[in-house]
Parts: C-alpha cells; structure tokens; sequence
C-alpha cells in the first residue's frame, strides 16, 4: 500500500513534469499547463453546473457498469459452465463482437433516445461483450480436478458455482472490469457529444467551441481522475474478495 | 475372495473408453477388482495403462463404457458420501483457507457440527496451526495432509488415493505414507492407492494390482502381509514383494 502511494506521487510527478514541459514549448494557449489547469479547476468546482456535469457522467458510468455486470457475468458463468448453451451461443457472440460498436451509436440513439438512457445503453452494449468474453473464458478454465474434488465431497452443480466456479473467475472479472474501466471512459466522451447539455464529454466540446483551452483540460483531468478512481475501486474490492490471489 | 456383506466396492467387467476429436480410445480394458471394508488395494501400472480411469469409476466420477461398479451392493451411478477421493495435486482450492477446505465437504453435507472431531483431525495430521493460511502459503506435503484432512473429515468407508504423493520428496513421501497407515489402522477403512511408486504400494497395499496396457488390464494380483505395518520398511519380505512388483512391472513393458 505504502509502495503503491509512492508510486503514484512518483507517476504524477513525472506527469506534472512532461505536461508543464509541453505548456511551455507549445505555449498555454494550446496546451495550459498544470498550475493554470489545477487553478481553473478551483474555479470550476465553486459552480454548481461543473458538479451537474460530473453527477451525470458519473451516474451514467456507474449505472452502464452495474447494468452491464449484471447482463453479462452471470451469463458469462452459465455458458463457461454449460458447454452446450456455449455451443449455441458461441456463434452468435463471435459474429457481433467484433462489430465496432460504437458505429451503432446513432442506431442506439435511435431507439433508446437521446437522454440517459440511450446513453447508458450504448456504454452498456460495449461492457457487455468484454466482461462476457472474459467471464465465460474463466469459467471455462475451471480444471477437471477441481470439478472432481467438488463433486466428490457430495457437491451438486449448485455447490460448483458457488464454491468454484465463482471465486476462481472473480480475479478475471475484476481485470475485465478494470480493461472496461478505460474502455467506457473514452466510449462516454463521445456519446456525451450528442444531444445532451450535461456529461464530461458535453462540458469538453463546450469548452473546445468556446476556445476555453484551460477548461478542456479541466475535462480532460476530470475524466483521467474519474478513471483513477473506479481503477482503485476495483482494485480494493479484489484485494477483498480475492485475497487468495494477492499472496 | 472377500465375504459379500463385506465387501464395499465391486467392478464387473467395467471398461472405459473416452471420445478424443470423435476418436475412441480405450483406457481401461474389461477389468474384474473388489475391495472389502477394511482393506487396502495398491494399484500400480505404466502411465496410460488406466489406474486413475480405475479410481474415478470407483469415485462414481465417471460412468463405465460397459460393465458395473457397486458400491455396497447397489450401482455406483454418482459420487457416494462414504466414498473420499484425494487427488494427486491435491484438489485443493486456493480460493479457501485451509480450514474452509477441510469443512467444505461437511458445509455441503450440513454437518456443521463436527468441530471437535475437525480439531482432533487437524491435531492428527499435524496441520492445526495451519486453519488460517491459503493452500498456496504450504507445502506440497502440508498440502497433501489438508487433502487428506478434507476426505477423513467425512469418516469415508472408502478412500480412494491417486498417486497422492507423486509430487513429493522421498522423506516427505515416506512419512506421509506413515501417516495414511496409521490414520487406517485407526479407523480401517476400505482404501485404494493408485501409484507409480513400487514401496509406496507394497507399505500401503494388502493386495497389490498390477496392471499392464493397450488395453489396460489387470495383469496380476500380489498379496502382500506387511501393508500399512510400522517398520515393515526394512524387513527382507518388504524387499521381496517389491522385487517381484518390479518384475511384474518389467514385463509389461
């Protein structure tokens, strides 16, 4: 823990120091540099409309994570358990995910709407697959011997998932959820570009249109810190739920 | 031959043949063994000629091609509760401390209420100050000690043992075969050890099977009087029965 604090000053201190190197060889007009950046953020957080921004962005990650956990780990668990419903699902799964999703943007708008809901639907469609995938993959590692030692002590399918199949796809699922991390980031900044006035990704093509440069890195930081957090987040909740995994 | 009443564990005829790539390939060739309450059975054999395929049809974890497997007089469809199966890398799951090993199979059986017996086990196997820690914060023998903790703990009328020790130094291996001895000669349990390992059998095997392959079969049956003795390491008949295991052995190649 005490590494990992160390670390990070050390990672932030090197930021700081290429960000202000760039500020001055490109000029703070196009890239502000952290004390003018840390300075409007001060200014920003007195408005209630910045943490409005912030709320929506962050309940609409929130609500695609939990949705898309929801969808697609226990199914993740059901076909890496069942061979035959991976069988039938398998082709299905392989023809769409490697569709770009974020090409279906407009199409998800246009079924769900231009407010939260579409929003959320979209970032949901993305996480979906990725936490599937990785779910599935770990539940279908689960050896032959483990199977046999469960089974042996009188398990039934029940006692499988619930004391293998479970725990020992839960580190996998948290890496998902971290890769997701990035990923659903990133995907908001575009879907907050249309048809709303509030969300990160909005408050940055705000600024841009405005010429507001220290405000778009206001956003930029905003939404790196945003990432930071779940990254930690999912990082505590691992080193709880799998302590097993961290000796 | 062993009295029926007595008698714990039958195979008839039993042969296994598993599907690779829609291929059939035999693993076990018609195969007649019993075991008796009480007695123990080494089974040792080339690699491939089909011992753990023996020991899983007895676990009732897998089903026979053709033939049967009873257990107490009634077809072995699935996993019994006095059947124990310890397996060679143990089967332990890293995911649970220790302890939660060892009650696993009673939580699943909802005998919750065994704590002293737990703690006398523990004692026994010398592995009490050890509850706490994860399976991979062992050693490979106190891991094989958990393992045995985990099927011992459900007082099994048969334990059956694949190549338990396989992975173990020879002190380790010897003391550990100690152990298993005197947890039987405890409680006499009927017990089955698949082996590579010819001392190994001959210390913990009244009866020895050995088996050759393509397609595997037993090939011979080697009584053996010194199995799970105190000291029966040193004796001139330990040595004896080994040689002849050896030979036997030799023969099939």
């Amino acid at each position: 823990m005490r590494s990992s604090k160390w670390s990070y000053l050390w990672a932030v201190a090197v930021l700081l120091a290429v960000w202000q190197l760039g500020a001055w060889w490109a000029g703070e007009s196009v890239l502000a540099g952290p004390v003018t950046v840390m300075v409007k953020l001060g200014s920003e957080a007195q408005s209630a409309k910045f943490w409005k921004h912030l709320g929506s962005s962050s309940l609409r990650i929130f609500a695609a994570l939990v949705l898309s956990f929801v969808a697609a780990v226990p199914l993740g668990l059901f076909l890496g358990l069942s061979p035959r419903a991976d069988r039938i699902a398998r082709p299905l799964i392989y023809l769409t995910y490697p569709v770009p999703k974020i090409v279906l943007l407009p199409l998800v708008l246009l079924i769900f709407g231009l407010g939260d809901i579409g929003k959320i639907a979209m970032l949901c469609i993305i996480l979906f697959f990725q936490l599937l995938i990785t779910t599935r993959d770990a539940a279908r590692g689960v050896s032959r011997a483990a199977r046999y030692s469960l089974y042996s002590l009188g398990g039934t399918r029940r006692h499988l998932f619930l004391h293998v199949v479970w725990p020992s796809s839960l580190p996998a699922v948290f890496t998902a959820l971290r890769i997701a991390t990035g990923t659903v980031v990133a995907v908001l900044f575009f879907v907050e570009s249309i048809g709303t006035r509030y969300g990160m990704g909005f408050y940055i093509l705000d600024a841009w249109g405005r010429g507001d440069v220290p405000q778009i890195f206001v956003g930029i930081v905003v939404l790196a810190l945003l990432g930071v957090i779940l990254y930690e987040t999912f990082d505590i909740l691992e080193r709880i739920c799998c302590k097993w995994n961290q000796l | 031959m062993p009295d029926s009443f007595l008698e714990l564990i039958r195979c008839s005829q039993v042969t296994k043949t598993y599907l690779a790539e829609g291929e059939p390939v035999p693993a076990l060739g018609a195969t007649d063994v019993s075991v008796s309450a009480g007695e123990t059975l080494a089974v040792v054999g080339p690699s491939g000629c089909g011992k753990s395929t023996l020991l899983l049809l007895m676990a009732g974890l897998e089903k026979p091609t053709s033939g049967s497997v009873e257990f107490k007089g009634n077809t072995l469809a699935k996993p019994h509760r006095e059947i124990a199966l310890v397996l060679q890398d143990y089967g332990l799951f890293p995911w649970k401390t220790v302890l939660e090993n060892v009650e696993l199979g009673l939580r699943i059986r909802g005998e919750s209420s065994a704590r002293t017996r737990l703690n006398e086990l523990l004692e026994e196997l010398d592995i009490s100050d050890k509850t706490d820690v994860f399976p991979q914060q062992l050693s490979g023998g106190q891991k094989q000690r958990v393992a045995l903790a985990r099927a011992l703990i459900l007082r099994p009328s048969l334990l059956l043992l694949d190549e338990p020790f396989a992975a173990l130094d020879t002190l380790t291996r010897e003391r550990l075969q100690d152990l298993v001895a005197a947890a039987w000669t405890r409680r006499k349990f009927g017990m089955v050890v698949v082996t590579h390992n010819i001392q190994e059998a001959v210390r913990l095997g009244q009866r020895i099977l050995v088996m050759g392959k393509n397609p595997g079969a037993i090939l011979e049956t080697v009584e053996n009087p010194l199995a799970c003795d105190t000291n029966c390491r040193g004796s001139d008949v330990f040595f004896e029965i080994s040689r002849r295991v050896r030979s036997l052995l030799e023969q099939t190649g």
